[in-house]
C-alpha cells in the first residue's frame, strides 16, 4: 500500500511502549506521537524510536494532529482522563481506539464484532473491554455462534507483575466490565467474570478458564470445531493464544482451558493479558485503516 | 501466658467454610437450625454465606442451594444475641453484594486477599469501614511469606480502614512457631486498637494448638468451626477449643456444652462425609495447598484416573492461590495426558 495511517498513542507506560513497538511492524499503521504528562522513561523511549512527544498531555499533540494527518489515536491511560482526551482528538477528526475501563463507545472484541462495527462505518470511540475480556470473549462466542449459552463464565489467572495499581484499586471495573461483555459480546444471557492475581515467581503466564452453560445438550463436534477455528482467528493478532485442554464437555457445561503469552516486544512474555489488549487495539485500528484504505468507510 | 479473664471473641465457620465439604448445598432450615443453637450456646460471630464469600456462586466453585441474600436474610432476624459476619473475596464478589450484605443486617465485612494483594482491597475495605461495619482484613495462605512480608500486607489493610486484620492459614500448614512470628510482629507494630485475629484448618492436626499459639501472641479473634465443619480437615473445631479456654479460664461468653451439643447433634449429622484427616487433606497442610481444592481434586482424579493426591502435590507445586479450582480440572488432564 502507498500510505500508512497515523496514529498517536497517550500513555507512556509499559501498555503504551509495548504498544507502540507492535505499531512499528504494522503495515499499517504509523505511530508519530507519544502523549505524556511530564518527562520520563516513556517519554524518552518513544524520542529515541524517533517520535514526536508531548510531555504537556494531549494539548500538547492537538494543535499538530491535523498537520500530521493523526487518524488513529490510542488511550493507555486511565479511565478518569479518558473522556476528556476522547472528545479532544475526535474534534482533530481521529478515531479513539480505548485501551482504558471507560467504555464510552461500543466495545471491541476484534474477531468476534470488528466486522459488525465496520459494517455501522466511522465511529468515534471503540473500547477494548478488559484483558480478561480480550482473552475469553472470543471463546464464549465460539460456544454462543454454535448454540444458545444460558450463562458464561470466565476465570481469569494473571500474574501480580502485570498487575498495575489502577487495576488494583478498581477491581471491579474488571469483573463488572467482563461480565457485561460477556453477555454483550459473547452472547451468554448471563455473565460472569473472576480475576485471580497471584504472585509466584517466575511469573505465571495468563491463564485462563472459559466455562459456559448451554440450553441444550451441547453439539460436541460443532462447538470443538468453533473453538479451533476462533482460536486461528486470535492467533492471527496474539501467536502465543494457546487452547491448552477442551473444550470439555460435562452435562451441558461446555469448558475451555486457555493460556495467554505475550509477544515479549515490551511486556514480559508471561503478561498475555496485557500483550493481548495492545495487539487487540492495533488490529482493530488496522481493520479500521484497511475498511477506510479500501472505501468501505469514509 | 495466664488467660484468666481474657476477653477472646470465637467466629464460627460451619455456616460459610463449612460450605466447603457440603457442596454449597446446606438448606435454609438447617443453617437456621444450626445458627440459632450457635447463638443460644453463646458464640457471638457467625460467618453465612457461599464458601467461596459473596458472589461466590459460579461454575467454578459451585452453584449453593440458595442465593446469599436468602440465606443472610433468613439467618440475621433470627439471632438474638449473636452477630452475622459476611465474607468477600475482591475479584469474585464486589462492592454491590457488600451493600447487599450490609443492607441485610451483616454486623461484620470480611475483605479477603491472597496474603501479597492487600491492594486489590481497598475499595471494599474502604466501603465497609465508611458504612460502619466492623471491618476485617483477610490474609489468606499466609504461610507462603514471612512474618514481615505479611506485616507490611496487614498495613495497607489498617491503612484502608480494617479494625481488625486476620494471619489465615488457609491450607492448614502453619506450626505453632509460624503462627506465634506472624502475630507478634503484627501486635508490635499494627495499631495497638486494630484486633487480630487468626484462621485455621485442621490438615495438621493443628487447629487447636495454633490458635492457642495465635492467642499468646496477641490475636484476640479466633475462627473455628463447629465440629470442624469446614473445607480440608476442617477449621479448628470450636467446640475443642472453647473447652480448652474453658479450662484456661478465658472469657468467651460460650457455654461449652450447649456447643458441644450444636456439634453431636446438629452439625455431624449435617455431613456428607466425615470431615477429617485422611491422607488428601494431610496433604493439604503438609504441601500448603488451599483447603478448598480438596473436593474438586476428588472429583477431577476419579474422572480422569489420577490419584487426588498427586493432583495437590502439582497444585502446590504449581504455587496455585486461593480461587483457582478451575486449574483442577486441567492439572487432572494434563496429567492423565501424560501417563
Amino acid at each position: 500500500m502507498s500510505k500508512k495511517f497515523k496514529a498517536a498513542i497517550i500513555g507512556p507506560g509499559n501498555i503504551g511502549t509495548d504498544l507502540l513497538m507492535k505499531a512499528m511492524r504494522s503495515d499499517w499503521i504509523e505511530p508519530v506521537w507519544m502523549v505524556g504528562i511530564e518527562e520520563s522513561e516513556g517519554i524518552k523511549r518513544a524520542r529515541d524510536f524517533g517520535m514526536k512527544v508531548s510531555t504537556n498531555g494531549v494539548d500538547g499533540m492537538v494543535p499538530h494532529m491535523k498537520e500530521d494527518e493523526i487518524d488513529f489515536v490510542f488511550d493507555a491511560t486511565s479511565a478518569y482522563v479518558h473522556a476528556e482526551n476522547s472528545r479532544k482528538v475526535n474534534e482533530q477528526g481521529a478515531i479513539m481506539i480505548d485501551l482504558t475501563p471507560a467504555a464510552i463507545g461500543p466495545y471491541c472484541i476484534p474477531p468476534v464484532n470488528l466486522q459488525d462495527l465496520l459494517k455501522e462505518g466511522r465511529t468515534p470511540n471503540v473500547n477494548m473491554v478488559t484483558c480478561g475480556g480480550q482473552a475469553t470473549i472470543p471463546m464464549v462466542n465460539a460456544v454462543s455462534r454454535v448454540q444458545a449459552v444460558e450463562y458464561g463464565e470466565i476465570v481469569a489467572t494473571v500474574s501480580s507483575k502485570s498487575v498495575g495499581p489502577g487495576t488494583r484499586k478498581n477491581i471491579d471495573e474488571f469483573t463488572r466490565t467482563t461480565a457485561g461483555a460477556i453477555e454483550q459480546i459473547g452472547g451468554a444471557d448471563k455473565g460472569k467474570a473472576i480475576i485471580i492475581v497471584n504472585p509466584a515467581e517466575p511469573p505465571l503466564i495468563m491463564r485462563d478458564t472459559i466455562h459456559c452453560l448451554t440450553k441444550d445438550e451441547p453439539n460436541q463436534e460443532r462447538i470443538t470445531e468453533s473453538v479451533l477455528e476462533m482460536v486461528k482467528q486470535v492467533q492471527k493478532y496474539v501467536p502465543g493464544y494457546t487452547l491448552k485442554n477442551g473444550p470439555v464437555f460435562d452435562g451441558n457445561r461446555v469448558t475451555i482451558f486457555m493460556e495467554v503469552e505475550g509477544l515479549g516486544d515490551f511486556l514480559p512474555k508471561y503478561s498475555g493479558n496485557l500483550d493481548i489488549m495492545t495487539a487487540a487495539a492495533l488490529r482493530t485500528a488496522e481493520m479500521y485503516a484497511e475498511s477506510i484504505h479500501n472505501g468501505d468507510i469514509a | 501466658m495466664n488467660y484468666q479473664g481474657k476477653k477472646i471473641t470465637l467466629h464460627d465457620m460451619c455456616l460459610r467454610d463449612g460450605m466447603h465439604p457440603k457442596r454449597h448445598q446446606i438448606s435454609l432450615d438447617e443453617m437456621v437450625d444450626i445458627a440459632t443453637g450457635l447463638d443460644d450456646a453463646g458464640v457471638p460471630l457467625i460467618e453465612v454465606t457461599h464458601g467461596d464469600g459473596l458472589g461466590g456462586t459460579s461454575v467454578n466453585y459451585g452453584f449453593p442451594a440458595h442465593t446469599d441474600k436468602e440465606y443472610l436474610s433468613t439467618v440475621i432476624p433470627r439471632m438474638k444475641r449473636a452477630k452475622v459476619s459476611a465474607l468477600l473475596l475482591p475479584g469474585i464478589g464486589t462492592v454491590d453484594h457488600l451493600k447487599m450484605a450490609a443492607d441485610l443486617g451483616v454486623n461484620t465485612i470480611r475483605v479477603a486477599t491472597h496474603c501479597t494483594e492487600a491492594d486489590v482491597s481497598e475499595q471494599h475495605i474502604g466501603m465497609a469501614s465508611d458504612m460502619g461495619l466492623d471491618t476485617v482484613g483477610f490474609l489468606m495462605m499466609a504461610h507462603m511469606i514471612s512474618a514481615e512480608q505479611l506485616l507490611q500486607q496487614a498495613l495497607l489493610m489498617e491503612s484502608y480502614g480494617a479494625n481488625c486484620i486476620y494471619c489465615t492459614d488457609s491450607a492448614g500448614y502453619m506450626l505453632p512457631h509460624q503462627v506465634t512470628e506472624r502475630i507478634q510482629l503484627l501486635r508490635s507494630r499494627l495499631k495497638p486498637e486494630t484486633e487480630l485475629g487468626f484462621h485455621g484448618h485442621h490438615n495438621l492436626g493443628l487447629g487447636v494448638a495454633n490458635s492457642m499459639a495465635a492467642v499468646e501472641a496477641g490475636a484476640n479473634r479466633i475462627d473455628g468451626s463447629a465440629a470442624g465443619l469446614g473445607a480440608g480437615a476442617g477449621n479448628t473445631p470450636l467446640e475443642v477449643f472453647a473447652a480448652v479456654l474453658d479450662r484456661l479460664e478465658a472469657d468467651t461468653g460460650v457455654d461449652i456444652f450447649k456447643l458441644m451439643a450444636v456439634a453431636e447433634e446438629k452439625v455431624v449429622p449435617l455431613m456428607d462425609e466425615l470431615v477429617r484427616v485422611d491422607r488428601d487433606s494431610l496433604t493439604l497442610g503438609y504441601a500448603g495447598v488451599y483447603s478448598s481444592f480438596l473436593l474438586f481434586a476428588k472429583r477431577a482424579g476419579e474422572k480422569y484416573g489420577v490419584p487426588s493426591q498427586d493432583i495437590l502435590l502439582e497444585m502446590a507445586k504449581r504455587k496455585a492461590i486461593g480461587g483457582q479450582e478451575d486449574l483442577i480440572e486441567d492439572v487432572a488432564m494434563e496429567m492423565a495426558g501424560s501417563r
